[in-house]
């Protein structure tokens, strides 16, 4: 009858990140809601009106900023839970005897939510080839990897919206797996270094996948938003400074001979000016919007930056230890036209 | 004496795994021999896709990513 009641249960770690995440989301939304009273109530501490070029570019920077370090962190968090259900392991079971065309499709999507920092790429590739997913359907998974990143999905989402976002998610799935085909199309098994042959005929080497539970994921995903939020944020800054600085000075108009849509050139010079370059979305997309903001079109522009994120020199130097020069330079020259055709696709639909 | 072999082609994520190694089992007073293994064969070799791994006394104990605290405490437990 004296049942001893049971003692206050501790707060398991579980319980306290779910709390944590219920106090943290509606701040966020919040925070996300009331921007622009933000920056108004900023501009009006420094005494400047919109009206001034300062004023108008001060104005810029405070509101985009908080967005855009917002817009960030809860999506990098997220991705970061969604990645610990697709380690490579995972990845690589599910491409394993896939076919061509379904498998090219999977292996981009795949490429979008797996996780790998760019210094795995090689064993990564080898990896797939030796469980006998073919070479195009990993050319699909290593296009789509770095392109369709989800840095450059926020911040395209946060400046231009939903529909400029989409439109570059679907055209870098359709670049990686129409790449993918066309390389697997061109049968260049044996322009694989040769010690990467040997070992892509050989049986794969299978590693104990982990289980995961909740509060592990979570930790995932707060790693995450150190790792990349903690690394990038000096470069949105920036970024952001200086597409200020071009959205408060530079006149109306001003791109529109350089980089508009009329000047058809515009489109491989910038893919062509992406190559050698090596920055990340973060940095760029800030400038990317101001420069938009005066008259540059945007499939340009996109070009420019899909060709600096995905056709990167660092990239082809690592992936030169195991693909001989041909099929590096097979590999440049598809997604290089691929992402041409983006730029102009771009600026004829917006 | 833990026989330790980070592999990974030395970017800074496998520069963090090392450090964090060393110094948590210097903490727990375990001696280790780390050796870094930079040569993509033999990381292969050892069916690690994702770089930092991590090979204790022969075996793949990690791979993908700097390991947390927590998970190399637990290797010197």
């Amino acid at each position: 009858m004296n049942t001893t009641a049971s003692p206050a249960p501790q707060a398991t770690p579980l319980i306290r990140w779910l709390v944590g995440l219920a106090l943290v989301a509606p701040i966020w939304f919040w925070a996300y809601g009331h921007l622009t009273d933000f920056a108004d109530a900023v501009l009006s501490l420094t005494g400047l009106t919109r009206q001034s070029a300062l004023g108008e570019a001060l104005h810029f920077f405070f509101f985009d900023t908080p967005k855009v370090l917002l817009l960030l962190t809860g999506i990098v968090f997220v991705m970061g839970i969604v990645q610990t259900f697709f380690a490579p392991e995972r990845t690589r079971a599910l491409l394993a005897g896939k076919r061509t065309g379904v498998g090219n499709v999977l292996a981009a999507l795949l490429g979008i939510v797996t996780p790998f920092c760019s210094c795995s790429a090689v064993p990564l590739f080898i990896g797939l080839l030796s469980a006998g997913v073919p070479l195009g359907i990993t050319f699909s998974f290593l296009i789509s990897a770095p392109m369709v990143n989800e840095v450059a999905l926020t911040l395209l989402f946060g400046m231009f919206g939903w529909k400029v976002a989409g439109l570059y998610l679907g055209m870098g799935l359709l670049v990686a797996i129409v790449s993918g085909l066309v390389i697997g199309r061109l049968h260049m098994e044996n322009h694989l270094e040769d010690w990467v042959q040997v070992i892509a005929r050989g049986e794969a080497v299978h590693v104990q996948e982990e289980r995961l539970n909740w509060v592990q994921r979570f930790e995932a995903g707060w790693g995450h938003v150190r790792e990349i939020v903690g690394k990038v944020w000096p470069y949105v800054i920036v970024g952001i400074a200086l597409g200020a600085g071009i959205h408060g000075y530079v006149p109306e108009d001003f791109m529109a001979s350089i980089m508009g849509r009329e000047a058809w050139w515009s489109v491989p010079v910038a893919v062509l000016l992406g190559v050698p370059m090596y920055t990340n979305a973060a940095g760029v997309i800030p400038i990317v919007e101001a420069l938009i903001g005066k008259g540059a079109a945007l499939g340009t522009v996109l070009a420019f930056m899909m060709s600096v994120i995905a056709l990167s020199a660092p990239e082809m130097i690592i992936l030169r230890k195991a693909l001989k020069p041909r099929l590096i330079a097979t590999f440049v020259g598809i997604v290089a036209l691929g992402i041409l055709l983006v730029g102009y696709v771009f600026n004829l639909v917006l | 004496m833990k026989d330790i072999k980070v592999l990974g082609s030395g970017c800074a994520n496998c520069k963090t795994t090392i450090a964090l190694i060393e110094q948590i089992a210097h903490e727990k007073g375990e001696e280790i021999k780390m050796d870094k293994v930079q040569d993509m064969r033999a990381i292969i070799g050892y069916g690690v896709m994702s770089t930092p791994g991590v090979v204790i006394d022969g075996k793949v104990v990690h791979a993908g990513g700097v390991p947390s605290r927590d998970k190399i405490a637990q290797w010197f437990a």
